[in-house]
Order: structure tokens, then C-alpha cells, then sequence
């Protein structure tokens, strides 16, 4: 036809064009409804100035970030370890030959343990506990204990969502890559953790984001990361504004962090998928 | 007499109490081709699978070149590579493009170099119209063309029988034709066939062996001209008839 819109672009604009409209005005409501009725309630002054004090919280800022290198060091030598072991307890979980059995009982006492116990006693546990046998330095810095009960902990959250990853790989997966004589290593390694891990990456992000945070969680046995840091800064001026800066700081790392996966996973999907049903 | 290529000896098999396969006894010649048929649930896929040692065997031995490839215990994987298989679902590897599908065994079991693997699969594209694929996806190809690249991942390793477990099942049935083309080429090319089929014209036309499997037995095996038009056995006849009457023969 030699119309310049096709009937259905049309109606798609027109559908598109609505949708923004009512996001648009839904969202100034409830913006508009925060802006005029938080400052009604009677104590607003009160915590405006505590937690929201311009003057504190550029003045605690460097200070923030300075600590806040720590916490992204932490997370940086934790999640590749967090990784390498998830994958290893998941594979060891999902081996067949009978030889494995008794690591397979290992590896599933230690996600049972591991995860029944919250991170902070973990951390409280082995972060206090092993430097208390007087190994010599550096072996005795809660820094490590911490990021080793950080590690173990969180292995055993991952290893379960790369397990099921690797169980969500059908069968004739397997089958396939074995009528085609890889070992049955070549076909973990090429075959069933490829896709496994692509299906999981949503729920692995989810881990690695809770892990960003829960990195905070060491400065209890000592380190003085950021927010650590911010209960300094609100002692001292005895102000809360510090732990909204540092909320800020983790939503400039966490939320870059989880929108770029999302892209990736999309891209991934459109490079590999056909016609896709809407 | 040409050489015998696979050599089932007594073959049975079964789950837990369930028995699947009793007493299979066939000889495979070298550039034959050999059709089971018979209903579903008769344990056309799992002899396959047995020959294939994708599962092991109860009792019996299975020769390859007079070699017993049963052995409980024995290396599976270089045998595999002798006989290769492709299946009704197709199973191509998605995260894969067809062109890695198909050099992933060449390049990491038989240590072929990547260049070298290409090239092949190339020419075994073309051979089979799919040059244009190579750098496709599975889920971007339609179901003859995702069958047809099974076929040749299959045939990359240079398998020297093939086993096709009812590969047009799972196809429209406009696609059906291109597939069964790819299967008489092989045939012409002198290839070793094993194949579960309910193509009952295609069977009949194409095989040197048909065997006819009811209960995980096989009550009747002859060349097609015999089991088909004057089958021995009361079930044979019975499945057949069946056959015939709903007008796939
Ligand atoms: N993995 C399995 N576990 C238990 N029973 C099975 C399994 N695979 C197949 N069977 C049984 O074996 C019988 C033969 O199945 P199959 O070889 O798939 O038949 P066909 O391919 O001729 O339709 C069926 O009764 C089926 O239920
Ligand atoms: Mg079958």
C-alpha cells in the first residue's frame, strides 16, 4: 500500500503515546503528594535538619568515599572467590558418578549450614573466632575473617541458584553433546554451564547486589568502611545526614550495576532468539 | 556378503522391573540400512540409545568391527565418535550458532584445528543448502533446517555408522521431504543407517533391513519387500494392518 503509516503503526503510536501520558501523570501525583504532605507532618523540621542537612552532607562526602573504597575492595576480592566456589559446590552437588557420593553429602551439609545461619553471625562467628587463635600477622585481621565468612555464606546462596541453573539444562542437552563423545566434563564445561549461567544471571545479580550491601556488614568486627564511617561522622556532629550520603553512594554503584546487567541479558537474548512473541 | 559393521548379540535391557529390550539379536552390515518400526513404547529409541552406550545394556554384547564396545567399565566416548546420532528434537546447543554446534566436537575431542574445522563444516553446509546458516542461531532456523544442521554436527565427526531416532517426527510435514533427501544421500554416499522411523514409505523404499519391534522383542526382520508384504509373525500382520488402515502405507 502506499499509505506513509501502516493502520497498526498508527495504532501503535497512539498506544504508545497514552501509555506515557498516564505514566507521566501518575508519577507527578505521587512526586506531588511525597513534596506537600511529608513537609505537613508535625516533626518534618526536626528530621529535615537530622537527616537531611545540605551542610553535613557535603561535609561528610570525602570522608564517605575515602571508607567506601574499602567496601568496593572487599566486594572486589570477594565476588570472583564467591563465584569460582558457588560453581565448584554446584557442579560437585550435580555430579552423577557414585564415586562422588560422599562430597556430594559434604557439599549439601555446608549450603544447608551455611545458608540456616544469618551472614552477620557468620561474619561475628569467624571474623571474631579465628583471629582469636593468635595466628601471626596478617592472619589475625578480622578483614579477612570477615571476607572469608562473607565468601563461605554467599557460595552457598549462589551455589544454589547455579544449581538450579545447571539442573534447568534439559536432558537431551546432555544426551547430544555425549552422542557426540565430549566427556561428560566437556559437556559440563561447553554445554550445560553456558546456558545454565545465562539462565541465571538475573538471580546471580541479585546475590551480587545483596553482596554489594551486605559488604557493610565486616565493619562490625572492626574495618572502618562507609558504614562504618557515617556512624562515625554522626556521633561527632550528632547528625544522621552521613547514612543518607552513604545510601546515596551504594544507589550510584548498585543501580548502574543491575541496569547494565539487564542490557546484557536483553542483548544476549535478541542475538540469539528468532521472532519473539509480544 | 559385505562386512558386518554392528553386531548386536542378545541384547536386553531394563528399567528397574520394567523390561525394555529382550533379547535383541541383528547384524548391522556395513553400508546398509537398517528401519525399526513398530508402536511406540516398543524400545526403538532406547536400542538406539544402547548402541549409542548413552545407556549401558543388562545382558548381551554389542560388537563394533568385532570389537565388544559393552564392556561395563569401558571408555564411551572414542566409540561415540564412531557412531554418531541425531535425535528427534534436534537438541542443537542454542547458545551456539550452527557453525559452533558443528566444529564444538571436531575442535575439542578430535583436536582439530579451528580453520580446518570450519572449512569442513562449510563444505558440509553447502552439500546440504545451508551454506548461508553458518552464522545463525538455532532458534532462527525452521524445523527441517534445525534437523538438517543436527545431521551435520552428526556427520563432523566422521562417524562411521549413523543413528537417526525418528528424525521427521517432530517436523511439519511439508518438511519432512527435505530431511528424508538429506537421509537417502547418506545412503547413496555409503553410509551405515540405524534408524527409528514411522515414515512406513520411506521405510519401505529406502531400507535393506527393516525390523519390526513390539515389547522390546523384534517379531519380525527381513528386507522390506518381505516384512511388508508377507510378515510372519500374528502381532507383525496385526501392526501392519494398522498400518495400512490409517493410510500410512
Ligand atoms: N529412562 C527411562 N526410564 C524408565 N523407563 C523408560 C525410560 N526410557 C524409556 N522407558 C520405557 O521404555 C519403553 C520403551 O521406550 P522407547 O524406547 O522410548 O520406545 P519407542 O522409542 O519405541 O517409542 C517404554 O515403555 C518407556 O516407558
Ligand atoms: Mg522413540
Amino acid at each position: 500500500m502506499a499509505t506513509t503509516t501502516s493502520r497498526r503503526a498508527a495504532y501503535e503510536q497512539k498506544r504508545k503515546r497514552r501509555s506515557i501520558a498516564v505514566a507521566t501523570v501518575s508519577s507527578l501525583i505521587v512526586v506531588a503528594a511525597i513534596v506537600l504532605l511529608v513537609p505537613k507532618m508535625p516533626r518534618w523540621d526536626r528530621v529535615r535538619h537530622s537527616f537531611f542537612n545540605g551542610e553535613r552532607f557535603w561535609d561528610s562526602m570525602p570522608r564517605l568515599l575515602h571508607a567506601f573504597v574499602l567496601d568496593v575492595k572487599i566486594f572486589a576480592w570477594c565476588a570472583p572467590l564467591i563465584l569460582i566456589l558457588a560453581m565448584l559446590v554446584a557442579m560437585a552437588r550435580n555430579s552423577r558418578s557414585s564415586a562422588l557420593f560422599p562430597l556430594r553429602a559434604l557439599t549439601i551439609a555446608y549450603t544447608d549450614i551455611m545458608r540456616g545461619v544469618p551472614v552477620i553471625l557468620w561474619i561475628y562467628l569467624i571474623g571474631f573466632g579465628v583471629p582469636g587463635l593468635g595466628m601471626d600477622r596478617p592472619w589475625n585481621s578480622p578483614l579477612i575473617w570477615g571476607s572469608v565468612a562473607l565468601v563461605l555464606t554467599y557460595a552457598s546462596y549462589v551455589a544454589e541458584v547455579f544449581r538450579a541453573g545447571i539442573e534447568s539444562v534439559h536432558e537431551s542437552q546432555r544426551a547430544a553433546a555425549r552422542s557426540l563423545g565430549l566427556s561428560n566434563w566437556q559437556t559440563m564445561r561447553f554445554v550445560v554451564i553456558p546456558q545454565a549461567v545465562r539462565r541465571v544471571v538475573p538471580p546471580l545479580m541479585n546475590d551480587l547486589v545483596s553482596l554489594q550491601k551486605d559488604v557493610a556488614l565486616v565493619s562490625l568486627i572492626g574495618p572502618i568502611e562507609i558504614l562504618r564511617q557515617a556512624g562515625i561522622d554522626k556521633s561527632k556532629f550528632a547528625n544522621f545526614t552521613p547514612f543518607i550520603g552513604a545510601a546515596v553512594i551504594f544507589l550510584c554503584i548498585t543501580i548502574p550495576l543491575t541496569r547494565t546487567t539487564d542490557y546484557l541479558v536483553e542483548r544476549e537474548r535478541r542475538r540469539t532468539t528468532g521472532t519473539r512473541v509480544r | 556378503m559385505s562386512n558386518i559393521k554392528l553386531s548386536l548379540r542378545g541384547l536386553s535391557k531394563s528399567y528397574g522391573n520394567n523390561t525394555v529390550l529382550q533379547n535383541i539379536t541383528l547384524d548391522i552390515a556395513e553400508g546398509s540400512v537398517v528401519t525399526l518400526i513398530g508402536p511406540s513404547g516398543s524400545g526403538k529409541s532406547t536400542l538406539l540409545r544402547c548402541l549409542n552406550l548413552l545407556e549401558p545394556i543388562d545382558d548381551g554384547a554389542i560388537f563394533l568391527d568385532d570389537i565388544d564396545i559393552s564392556v561395563p567399565g569401558l571408555d564411551a566416548n572414542p566409540i561415540r565418535r564412531r557412531i554418531g546420532m541425531v535425535f528427534q528434537n534436534f537438541n542443537l546447543f542454542p547458545h551456539m550458532s550452527v557453525m559452533e554446534n558443528i566444529i564444538l566436537s571436531p575442535t575439542r575431542t578430535l583436536g582439530i584445528d579451528k580453520s580446518i574445522a570450519r572449512a569442513k563444516a562449510i563444505e558440509l553446509l553447502e552439500r546440504f543448502g545451508l551454506g548461508d546458516k553458518a552464522h545463525s542461531y538455532p532458534d532462527q532456523l525452521s524445523g527441517g533446517q534445525q534437523q538438517r544442521v543436527a545431521i551435520v554436527r552428526a556427520l563432523a565427526i566422521e562417524p562411521e555408522v549413523l543413528l537417526l531416532d525418528e528424525i521427521t517426527s517432530s517436523l511439519d510435514p511439508e518438511l519432512v521431504g527435505e530431511v528424508l533427501d538429506v537421509v537417502r544421500e547418506l545412503k547413496a554416499a555409503g553410509m551405515t543407517l540405524v534408524l527409528a522411523t514411522h515414515e512406513m514409505g520411506f521405510a519401505r523404499d529406502t531400507s535393506d533391513v527393516v525390523c519390526v519391534l513390539d515389547g522390546g522383542h523384534i517379531i519380525e526382520q527381513g528386507p522390506p519387500s518381505q516384512v511388508f508384504t508377507a510378515p510372519q509373525s500374528e502381532r507383525a500382520q496385526q501392526f501392519l494392518q494398522s498400518i495400512i488402515n490409517s493410510g500410512r502405507l
